[in-house]
């Protein structure tokens, strides 16, 4: 009965969002599991920072919210200072290491970075950032499978943009591995 | 006839509209109606159902529908579909049953306080949208169904129950609101004028887009009666007296008080494509092939 | 009769609750809504323009919750399935409509996604707080059907059963949606049109001069025709007789207002679905219904978890309230805890259906949020002592 409640959290139009629809529909379309997806809708949403809720169980979800992440996803300062308190003792910290530093990072915690935004310049559309992180997420975690997040990411993105996606997609992904294969 | 008083028992039998050519339009057996004795609502029923006769219309097709009062109760006469919805909403009722079936010819028959009161942001709209819908406004300045209450039209001095030493709120020119919303046809005309209003309401019918056509009546029973105005009669023998012909007239121009002029004719009469027509014409445009034109 | 697959998005789709519901309507045949923006239903409306044209129908947006309200109910006699969508404050707005819709048999509906209240409240976050406002928000007496999704999958399915029932009926269904349900995303699997049942509108076969457009048929409902038809019909507000004329006796409402009651109340235990786990014998049964039955399940897992039995009876159908179930329900446990995200609303039906049989007691929350699992935890075990 496996169950992993992610937090993603950044600023608005970064696609964050979009992140954990790719997520949520990977695990529960294409991987035969059960995805629940919350967006923060508060008054912050309508600002700039933006957060998503996804829990991705065995099991149908019961409690939609996910209030400890096993997961944070971070790609702004203010969404790593909102949420780290909230993370789970030993959970896991996945980071775009050009926007956020890990200050003050609770023990235990396992934390990973990635340069997500040079890495989406150089694929010409710094706007493929959320996408890198994606990949980079189904990389380190494997919570979602390769095939599937694929399948889910070509469903989701606009017609015509689909190679530019995936490769951003794996190049978070290769980044990811490796960095889990290092450690 | 005031709500607190109607009875549909009530033995009116005798009334104009009883031995009437316009009879078999009107639900027979529906007959005597509520109205009151001299009220001027009757007289333009008779005149609208003439008018249907000489435009030769299926009556099939053709639905009336009203809100609530005096004038609302016309509905329930009419040998037509026949809709009597709520307070201020016949309007947007008409809206829908004229969008989901646009074969019929929708007509909204109400009073002033329902269609410009509670109703006016509806009338505002559809007017502005260019609803293909034709409605008509029996203008008595009062609240006849409540008891005579102060009316978004009450000229300024008039006495009403809420407006127990005279009226001191200024009223709504109805032609002037009908022009600056966008409507596509706007005429007056009073119970006098029966023969123009018969070919006004046949010449409306005929036409597309949002219609309004103001009557003024009179409201014998409690319009004219706190006012000191006489009876049905003497208001008819004023309108013969007080209105004025000026078709294509600036309706800023049109107001009407307790005296002076009462303009009446065809003020506007223009074309603008109707809501429908717009939506179907925008869709095929920007969706191409994937859109087939709506029509019910 | 099954679905017209133009309306039928089939597929496995990721959507929230409020795409869902309107995926719903498009599937069970509605071709006309009539809406107001307000969050957090306004999805709903803003997919369902983006899917007609393609469908052939109509949405239009109106002037407020009033006009949105009666537009759908012109419809339904312009012979289309209707519905219209709306939040708090809208629908406040749309009470007077609803008793139109109920004592002219207009088959339509309305979706509530719920927010906090009174007033403007809470516009971006849940609760269940109109549960007895569309039970007793109109003036007169009157009987509605109320159904209540957890899952967007419910928003989808649900939706079809609320055209179906209202159909079948010719009455006024809600669909009781909140925030959370609305906003949601989770997978919605949408079958083929062949698979989806639904009831087509119970035309009447009579020539103008026979029928009346109120007379019952064995069931209590009346058949219907549309405008244009030639039947010559009169709708009105007013209390009726059979031909629909108005008929303003002490007689004719007696008559008019019991026959369209009891077609529900009568037939309350054929409406009742409620999804019961555990139920028989257990010492404590929940009782929830919406969002907040997912999260009572929780705290009911753990509890089973310390060795407590607990039942789940959830309440798909609210309204018509399945009394008979409850106080069946009621023998089989020792005491009944109610959680509902308002402070006290659907646990006073509980109350009543067990008449004091064991005890109820509520797990209230304002809103806002979902109440934490541990809260309902502590009152079964409460309950349980
Ligand atoms: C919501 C609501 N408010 C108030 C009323 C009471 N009411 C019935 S008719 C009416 C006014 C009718 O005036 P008008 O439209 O001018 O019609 P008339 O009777 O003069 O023909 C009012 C206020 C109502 N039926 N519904
Ligand atoms: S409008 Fe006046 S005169 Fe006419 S029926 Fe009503 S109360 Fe009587
Ligand atoms: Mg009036």
């Amino acid at each position: 009965m496996v169950s992993t409640g992610i937090r993603i959290g950044g600023l608005g139009g970064q696609g964050v969002i979009l992140s954990g629809i790719i997520l949520g529909k990977a695990a529960s379309i294409f991987d035969g599991r059960n995805a629940t997806l919350i967006q923060a809708f508060g008054p912050e949403a309508r600002g700039s920072a933006c957060s998503a809720q996804v829990t991705i169980a065995d099991d149908p979800v019961a409690y939609p919210y996910v209030q400890n992440p096993d997961v944070l996803v971070v790609m702004s300062a203010d969404a790593y200072t909102q949420f780290i308190p909230t993370l789970k003792p030993e959970g896991l910290l996945l980071y775009e290491e050009e926007l956020v530093t890990p200050k003050d990072l609770p023990p235990g915690v396992k934390a990973y970075g990635i340069p997500a935004t040079r890495i989406a310049e150089e694929l010409g559309r710094r706007l493929v950032l959320n996408i890198v992180m994606v990949g980079f997420f189904a990389g380190v975690t494997g919570v979602v499978s390769l095939v599937a997040a694929e399948k889910a990411l070509l469903s989701s993105v606009p017609k015509g943009t689909e190679s530019l996606n995936l490769n951003a997609f794996r190049r978070g992904y290769e980044h990811g591995r490796s960095l889990v294969a290092a450690a | 006839m005031s709500e607190s008083t109607l009875n549909d028992d009530l033995d009116l039998s005798g009334l104009p509209l009883v031995d009437n050519p316009v009879m078999p339009y009107l639900r027979q057996e529906r007959i005597p109606h509520i109205w009151c004795p001299g009220c001027g609502i009757g007289t333009t029923v008779n005149c609208f159902t003439r008018a249907l006769e000489e435009a030769a219309k299926d009556l099939d097709k053709v639905a009336i529908v009203s809100g609530i009062g005096c004038t609302g109760r016309v509905a329930g006469y009419l040998n037509l579909d026949s809709f009597h919805t709520t307070h201020g909403r016949a309007i947007p009722f008409a809206t829908g049953l004229k969008l989901a079936n646009p074969d019929l010819s929708v007509v909204v028959y109400s009073g002033d306080g329902d269609l410009f009161a509670i109703g006016g942001n509806h009338f505002m709209h559809a007017a502005r949208r260019n609803m293909d819908i034709l409605v008509v406004c029996v203008n008595n300045f009062t609240y006849g169904m409540t008891g005579g209450q102060v009316a978004p039209t009450t000229p300024i001095g008039a006495t009403q129950t809420t407006m127990p030493f005279g009226n001191f709120e200024n009223p709504a020119s109805l032609p002037f609101l009908a022009d600056a919303a966008g409507a596509t046809f706007v005429a007056r005309w009073t119970v006098f004028h029966v023969r123009q209003l018969t070919r006004c309401f046949k010449e409306a019918l005929g036409k597309k887009g949002f219609r309004f056509i103001e009557i003024m009546a009179p409201c014998p029973t409690l319009f004219l009666r706190r006012n000191r105005l006489g009876d049905g009669v003497d208001m008819v023998r004023q309108y013969k007296e007080r209105s004025v012909l000026r078709n294509g007239a600036d309706t800023k121009e049109v107001a009407v008080g307790m005296e002076g002029d009462i303009v009446v004719g065809t003020f506007v009469d223009r074309e603008r494509p109707t809501w429908l027509d717009a939506m179907n014409s925008h869709f095929s445009s920007v969706l191409g092939d994937r859109y087939r034109t709506y029509g019910g | 009769m099954t679905a017209d697959p133009k309306g039928v998005l089939t597929g496995i789709h990721f959507l929230d609750g409020d795409h869902a519901a309107c995926e719903g309507a498009l599937a069970a045949g509605c071709r006309f809504v009539s809406g107001y923006p307000i969050t957090p239903s306004t999805e709903v409306v803003e997919r369902f323009a983006q899917r007609i044209p393609m469908v052939g129908g109509v949405f239009i947006q109106m002037e407020d919750e009033l006009a949105a309200s009666i537009t759908m109910l012109g419809a339904v006699w312009g012979g289309k399935k209707v519905m219209t969508v709306t939040s708090g404050p809208g629908l406040s707005l749309m009470m007077e409509h609803l008793g139109l819709a109920y004592i002219t048999e207009a088959p339509c509906v309305f979706i509530d996604v719920q927010r906090g209240g009174p007033s403007t409240g809470l516009p971006t976050l849940p609760a269940q707080a109109d549960m007895m406002q569309v039970k007793w928000g109109s003036h007169g007496d009157y009987e509605i059907i109320a159904l209540c999704p957890n899952s967007p999958q419910e928003c989808f399915d649900l939706t079809i059963k609320a055209f179906n029932l209202s159909e079948q009926w010719r009455v006024p269904v809600f669909l009781m949606m909140d925030e959370v349900v609305g906003h949601m995303t989770e997978r919605v699997v949408i079958p083929e049109a062949s698979e989806i049942e639904i009831t087509e509108r119970r035309w009447t076969k009579k020539a103008p001069g026979d029928y009346r457009p109120f007379e019952a048929c064995a069931d209590g409902v009346p058949a219907m025709t549309k405008a244009g038809e030639g039947h010559r019909i009169h709708v009105t507000g007013l209390t009726h007789d059979e031909r629909g004329w108005p008929a303003l006796t002490p007689k004719s409402q007696d008559k008019l207002i019991r026959r369209l009651t009891n077609k529900i109340r009568d037939n309350a235990d054929a409406l009742t679905d409620i999804r019961e786990e555990e139920c028989e014998g257990a010492d404590v049964i929940v009782v929830s219904y919406g969002i907040t039955s997912r999260v009572a399940s929780s705290a009911v897992l753990q509890a089973r978890a310390q060795g407590l039995k607990v039942g789940h009876a959830r309440l798909v159908v609210a309204w018509p309230f399945p009394t008979t179930r409850i106080a069946y329900l009621a023998t089989q446990c020792r005491a009944m805890v109610v959680p509902e995200l308002n402070l006290g609303q659907m646990v006073h039906e509980v109350s009543r259906a067990v008449a004091g049989s064991v005890p109820v007691l509520l797990v209230d929350h304002a809103g806002g949020t979902v109440h934490e699992p541990q809260v309902i935890l502590d009152r079964i075990l409460e309950a349980a002592r």
